[in-house]
């Protein structure tokens, strides 16, 4: 399927003080596409997703957004986040936050209805009331998800957002995602260290190695190209 | 009691103080601010000895030092690591500003005794309409970026992550908390004004399971620390801080006292 570009990165490059993690970066993703990014501990992966998202400046180069109507919003699920167990933050309550904007403090019916939806699309239902803080780490997992979903992003970045599920959650959540960016044409980042996963739910690569990195369709990595370049 | 005026604005004070308590506490708490809560009316204390030297209203010496400050511990505050030290040396300097300018004024101790510690008889109409516009000001302010200042006080990682304006909320919330602050010490004095500010919050926080239930619960602590105080301090002549202060902690210690039996079940 022939798409237009959503998101270009020209020669980017970031440098750390001291400690450059990459250089020379370009990479076209196009609308509807799903990546996997992949790479060992510490190679750069959070750090490139964190200059997609603005939170860093890039040292070299540029990010361009195309989009194809009104703007790129950015889906984002964070690798790390600090949540106070003893918050009284429902579940709910937690999806909603993403509805911000000069708005009323409470919530209007329809985006109540918004929230609802995405708590049945992540399997969250019966879990709505429950505080975010005593969610388990998969539970966390899929609330992030929702939270980032319900704002109806067209570019959802996931940092190791599947590393704690359990194999039918993760296989339920990937659906989800897959049925998305089928229906909607949502284009999809994911940060992962699951190979086979990679293989079934992803179309390109992107295999960050010091000083390299390397693109191309999911079908050239080859597991044995993952474990000499001991890339994983 | 309420045929004397004092004690009808005393009420009205305590009232709109209460209600801003509950509601800025509640950020307070989600922020993690009280340590900074506690610094902030340390320098009220110092901007309401500098008023009485330079021969101002005290609530406007506290106005200006507060927020002044709020503005510069918004701006350190970007490095967290270095905030609490950096918040103990500034809270030193202001107090000791504060004796200072108490010594020069050269006023006697009664007076300095009242601002720390806060008084009923002081207030006049003028000055519970004066909190009231600033309360207002609060409430507007807090009603407008409710939705943005909820995100970064509930999920800061994912404020940021959405990319909303974080330190600009951050130094915005700490004005409010400036302006909360120098109106909640004209009663219960600034010594223990983050006792208003913090422990309702704090307390509500185990019992609701909601923000908005959160909020409600904490103005009712509060309410109800300010007009039992009010009343027994008049009943009793004891002052009124000391019993806004042992009803507040009383209700806090039952809230972890119920925490514990919950989790042992
Ligand atoms: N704010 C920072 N300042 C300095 N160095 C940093 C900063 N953030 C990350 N680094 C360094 O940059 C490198 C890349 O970090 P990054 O978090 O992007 O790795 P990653 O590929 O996501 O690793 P992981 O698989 O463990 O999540 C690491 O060496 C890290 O120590
Ligand atoms: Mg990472």
């Amino acid at each position: 399927m022939e798409s237009a570009p959503i998101l270009k990165l020209e020669h980017l490059g970031v440098t750390f003080p001291n400690h450059p993690v990459f250089n020379d970066l370009n990479l076209t993703i196009n609308q509807g596409e799903i990546w996997s990014i992949i790479g060992k501990n510490g190679v750069g992966k959070t750090t490139l997703m964190r200059t997609i998202l603005h939170q860093l400046r890039p040292t070299h180069g540029k990010i361009s957004y195309l989009p194809s109507q009104g703007e790129v919003t950015i889906g984002y699920v964070p690798q790390f986040r600090n949540i106070d167990a003893d918050y009284p933050l429902t579940i709910k309550d937690f999806v909603g936050l993403n509805l911000t904007g000069w708005k009323l403090p409470w919530l209007s019916a329809k985006e109540r209805a918004k929230v609802q939806k995405i708590l049945d699309q992540t399997g969250l239902k019966q879990l709505a009331k429950r505080p975010i803080g005593q969610a388990s780490g998969g539970e966390k997992q899929k609330a992030y998800l929702a939270q980032a979903l319900v704002e109806a992003p067209n570019l959802l970045i996931l940092d190791e957002s599947t590393a704690s599920l359990d194999p039918v959650t993760k296989t339920e959540l990937l659906d989800l995602v897959t049925e998305l960016n089928q229906r909607l044409k949502l284009t999809v980042l994911f940060v992962t260290h699951d190979i086979p996963m990679a293989q079934k739910y992803t179309q390109h690569y992107l295999m960050m190695t010091p000083g390299k990195v390397e693109q191309g369709p999911i079908a050239n990595l080859t597991t044995e190209k993952v474990w000499e370049g001991e890339n994983v | 009691m309420f045929s004397y005026e004092f004690m009808r604005n005393a009420f009205a004070a305590g009232t709109i103080i209460a209600i801003i308590c509950g509601i800025m506490g509640v950020f307070v708490i989600a922020r993690n601010m009280s340590f900074l809560t506690h610094t902030l009316s340390e320098i009220g204390f110092s901007g309401a000895a500098f008023g009485v030297f330079a021969g101002w209203a005290p609530l406007n010496g506290m106005l200006l030092f507060t927020v002044v400050s709020s503005v510069i511990v918004g701006q350190l505050s970007a490095r967290s690591e270095r905030r609490e030290a950096a918040t103990s040396a500034i809270s030193a300097l202001f107090i000791g500003l504060g004796i200072l300018f108490l010594s020069l004024a050269n006023k006697n101790a009664s007076y300095a005794t009242s601002i720390l510690f806060g008084s009923v008889i002081g207030i006049s109409a003028g000055d519970v309409q004066q909190m009231l516009w600033l309360s207002l000001l609060v409430l507007v302010v807090v009603f407008v970026i409710y939705r943005f200042l909820k995100f970064d006080s509930f999920d800061h990682t994912g404020a940021r992550v959405k990319g909303l304006w974080t330190n600009a909320l951050s130094i915005t919330f700490l004005v409010l908390l400036a302006l909360s602050v120098s109106v909640a010490a004209q009663i219960v004095g600034s010594l223990l004004i983050f006792i208003l500010l913090t422990l309702p919050a704090a307390t509500a926080k185990y019992f609701a399971h909601t923000v908005g239930g959160m909020m409600v619960l904490a103005i009712t602590l509060a309410l109800v620390g300010v007009w039992s105080g009010l009343v027994l301090s008049y009943v009793t002549n004891f002052p009124v801080s000391f019993f806004i202060a042992a009803i507040e902690a009383v209700f806090y210690f039952i809230a972890l006292g119920w925490q514990r039996l919950q989790t042992a079940e």
